[in-house]
């Protein structure tokens, strides 16, 4: 695809996305404006971490880009890909290697680095938008640090449900000022949201940036009564045998019978080679 | 035993294969050429030309053939192709007074200077399936008169002079761009007009359909709709001029509507714009509706709490590029937010199961 | 044939080396008190190598740039203009603003973003003799525990930090260094 620039957007639109990144890594969880372009790929499916990365990748970036997780879901695929064409970067399926990763609901379960760099995809970015759907309305209680409403809905949750009932894109506020929306990861990975790399929030048809530089203090929202508690499936990996990572359940017959396996295929495929076994892993060294 | 689903890559490749050949159809029939699609589903052309907001039939006659006729997905292609193109200049505010008109009726005058020319137009037609054309399109020719050479004034130029008509003042300020600036609320006219003029036909209609059932109903006439062809130009600093650097097709209503007065307006008529690529007559029309009801604060209307009067929910969902990649990303998985909701189903009716359970025992 | 002068020192292959300019400044926002060279940028005098590069990266004809003082030359108003297309302005309307400490006068002139666009502020240039990590006392955001970084106006910078969220954002550059601080770094004497 020698016909488009490198990282396929033009300098002007990348000068416009750098200027936005900078501004949000200077005020931490704060939505900045940016003038998302159109993309080749469709508004929803990671236009914004795309123009994102594609702002900050250098040439001797090695991008890994996951989709639940997993390397080899055909999302994650199609934009490795698209960066391979694009670019001409090396790419990776191993967290310890990449310094770019590019991701959709998931943080990897290996620690990430000083050096490294995540881009989350964000659907919608706005924490307080299935509370109150005004941009106009939302904007004001960012600006007023009013951030009632979200603690009305959590504390309704729990009068009704004996607990919060939000289990993904749980609230968070980000050194201690803004409510962030940290995309739609379970809330089994918002306490990796304080991490040593540098996180870039992109959403590209809601026309947002956001970032949390490393080393920051997030903060899931909750109360004293009721702390936050990151959760995850009662089990360990069938495969790896590890028991504090996050699971995907997979129904493996008719019968109805389940499995768990790690979400991180990278993680778990790193621990099968290291020895460790999973309740099923005999079978599956064949 | 367990396989992790593999392969990606491979079956992204397999399902574009797959994809090309059903395009392509059954290959003994003969395939179709961009020209066919440009000159005989001309008005398709027009729409993914408009939605797509780039003026160039062969493109956007190969998107629609690109796409296997799905409108939507060849706007997308043109709309992707379209941010590629760099910016060499900023063409003059079209004169539509100048245009060569092929159509121009007025809702509002049985007759006015320039006439009313029906033009190549379906409304006097009977909607019956036409069998000859299974067989053969050929057609004879349209009778022709001598086009008017001078240009035809806009209707509602005529009720400019009694003054009750609302004067729209000109402007030299240069209005945004929603394609270069995030979208910001309150918008603007130039910005609403740019929304809607690409925004979803169907979206538009049904907004405007709603304004007529009695949700902001703001009483329009077609006070002009005319559809032809304009030049465009361009000043060139090298040359001290402006030049013509192309032809385009438009279509432009304006509406009359009623309009009682208001705390600050006195009783005069209003209006309403639409302003689209090609023959794109609906879209203008529903266009001028929304843009109508979108005016209520600068007319100082009450807000009726209509869905087309609401600036922010028009705007955020006309845009079908937005709607369709939103709308079908729910199909990517979503292994990790479902494990979490079914872990916390689970576990909330496990507690719930033990909250009623030391009930029923002590019953 | 002998080129003008403020038609040369631009990227050689804009692409690459703004992708490398940027990830340096996006590094240096992100940790306070880290240092970074910046190259890549040939600017006329005085401006330096880390001050011409961060222009060339982030300014275009969408941006406003400041240039305060000595730096306020022909040469370096119309190499800028030439590589970047961006308008010149008054510091009050300024989207970047380049010079020394001294001449860049008070922060009080420039744009500090509003309560609902905090993003709306000026990042400043400023140009500096020194750069090293010592002096004040950084925490906050992007700093592990605390970092040190010698400031020009620990007092004016103190106020504008209090201004969070609104407030300016800085780099400071010296030849091809570079670091920052972003309006979130909370600053004190070093003790």
């Amino acid at each position: 695809m020698n016909e488009y620039n490198f990282a396929y957007l033009d300098e002007q639109t990348k000068r416009m996305i750098r200027r936005a990144i900078l501004k949000g890594l200077a005020v931490p969880g704060y939505q900045v404006p940016f003038a998302s372009r159109e993309m080749p790929m469709p508004y929803g499916w990671g236009t914004g971490g795309v123009q994102v990365s594609a702002a900050t990748l250098m040439p001797e970036d090695t991008l890994k880009v996951i989709d639940q997780g997993a390397d080899d879901t055909t999302n994650a695929v199609s934009i490795r890909k698209f960066f391979e064409n694009t670019a001409g970067v090396e790419t990776t399926e191993e967290t310890e290697k990449a310094t770019i990763i590019q991701t959709r609901h998931r943080i990897p379960e290996a620690k990430l680095r000083e050096d490294q760099i995540i881009v989350y995809q964000v659907p919608i970015p706005e924490p307080l938008r299935f509370l109150e759907p005004r941009e106009t309305e939302t904007r004001k209680m960012h600006s007023l640090e009013e951030y009632g409403l979200m603690h009305v809905k959590l504390y309704e949750d729990i009068s009704q449900h004996g607990a919060i009932s939000t289990a993904y894109a749980y609230p968070v506020k980000v050194s201690d000022r803004y409510v962030m929306d940290p995309s739609p990861i379970p809330k089994f990975d918002n306490p990796k949201l304080e991490m040593d790399a540098i996180q870039l929030f992109g959403a590209g048809r809601e026309q947002r940036i956001y970032a949390v530089p490393p080393h920051t203090k997030v903060v899931s929202l909750d109360f004293e009564d009721y702390p936050f508690e990151a959760t995850k499936a009662a089990h360990p990996c069938d495969l790896c045998g590890s028991d504090d990572s996050y699971l995907d359940e997979v129904i493996m017959d008719d019968a109805g019978n389940r499995m768990f396996v790690c979400s991180d295929t990278d993680f778990c495929r790193s621990r099968r080679k290291a020895g460790h076994k999973g309740r099923l892993a005999e079978e599956n060294a064949a | 035993m367990y396989v992790a689903v593999k392969g990606g890559e491979k079956a992204i490749e397999n399902a574009h294969a797959w994809l090309a050949e059903e395009r392509r159809g059954a290959p003994d029939i003969a395939e179709l050429s961009i020209a066919q699609i440009r000159e005989q589903l001309s008005l398709a052309v027009n729409r993914v030309m408009a939605e797509g907001s780039l003026y160039d039939p062969d493109l956007a006659a190969l998107a629609i053939k690109q796409a296997r006729g799905d409108l939507i997905e060849a706007i997308f292609l043109i709309r992707a192709y379209r941010t590629t193109l760099p910016r060499l200049g900023y063409s003059n505010p079209v004169k539509t007074d100048e245009m060569a008109c092929d159509r121009r009726i007025s809702a509002t005058f049985k007759d006015a200077p320039g006439g009313q020319v029906l033009g190549p137009t379906f409304d006097y037609t009977h909607r019956l399936l036409d069998f000859k054309l299974a067989a053969e399109g050929e057609v004879p020719v349209a009778p022709t008169l001598q086009p008017r050479t001078e240009a035809t004034p806009h209707i509602t130029e005529f009720l400019k002079g009694e003054d009750i008509i609302q004067d729209e003042p000109a402007s030299d300020a240069t209005p945004g761009d929603l394609t270069r600036e995030p979208m910001e609320f309150p918008s603007n006219r130039p910005l609403r007009l740019q929304s809607l003029t690409r925004g979803d036909e169907g979206f538009v209609l049904g907004m405007a359909y709603s304004t007529q059932r009695g949700y902001a109903r703001n009483h329009a006439f077609v006070g002009e709709l005319r559809i032809g062809k304009l030049a465009v130009e361009m000043d060139i600093p090298e040359l001290g001029f402006a030049i013509d650097i192309g032809e385009i097709e438009l279509t432009e209503c304006e509406t009359v509507n009623q309009f009682k007065g208001s705390k600050t307006e006195p009783p005069q008529f209003t209006r309403g714009y639409g302003l689209v690529f090609g023959q794109s007559e609906r879209k203008s029309i529903a266009m001028a509706l929304v843009d109508r009801a979108l005016r209520w604060e600068e007319l100082g209307e009450d807000n009726l709490g209509a869905p087309a009067q609401d600036e922010e929910f028009v705007l955020s969902h006309a845009d079908n590029i937005q709607a369709t990649g939103f709308l079908e990303h729910i199909k990517l998985p979503h292994y990790v937010d479902f494990q979490s909701e079914l872990e916390l189903v689970r576990k909330l009716r496990r507690e719930a199961e033990e909250r009623i359970k030391p009930k029923e025992a002590a019953e | 044939m002998t080129a003008q002068p403020h038609y040369s020192g631009g990227f050689q292959n804009a692409p690459v080396q703004a992708a490398h300019a940027f990830r340096a400044a996006m590094t240096v926002m992100a940790r306070p008190g880290e240092i970074r060279e910046l190259n890549g940028s040939r600017p006329p005098n005085p401006l330096s190598t880390a001050a011409g590069t961060l222009l060339l990266t982030l300014c275009d004809p969408e941006t406003k740039v400041h240039l305060a003082g000595a730096i306020n030359t022909d040469a370096v108003r119309e190499w800028l203009t030439f590589h970047t297309g961006a308008p010149l302005a008054q510091a009050a309307d300024a989207d970047f603003a380049v010079g020394r400490w001294a001449e860049l006068g008070s922060l009080g002139t420039y744009r500090i973003g509003t309560a609902e666009y905090p993003d709306r502020s000026a990042t400043l240039i400023v140009e500096c003799d020194e750069l090293q990590q010592a002096g004040a006392e950084l925490s906050g955001p992007g700093i592990k525990g605390t970092a040190q970084l010698f400031l020009p106006d620990i007092p004016a910078l103190q106020a504008n930090a209090a201004l969070y969220p609104l407030g300016c954002d800085f780099f400071f550059t010296c030849g091809n260094r570079v670091a920052a601080l972003p309006r979130s770094t909370r600053i004190s004497m070093e003790t």
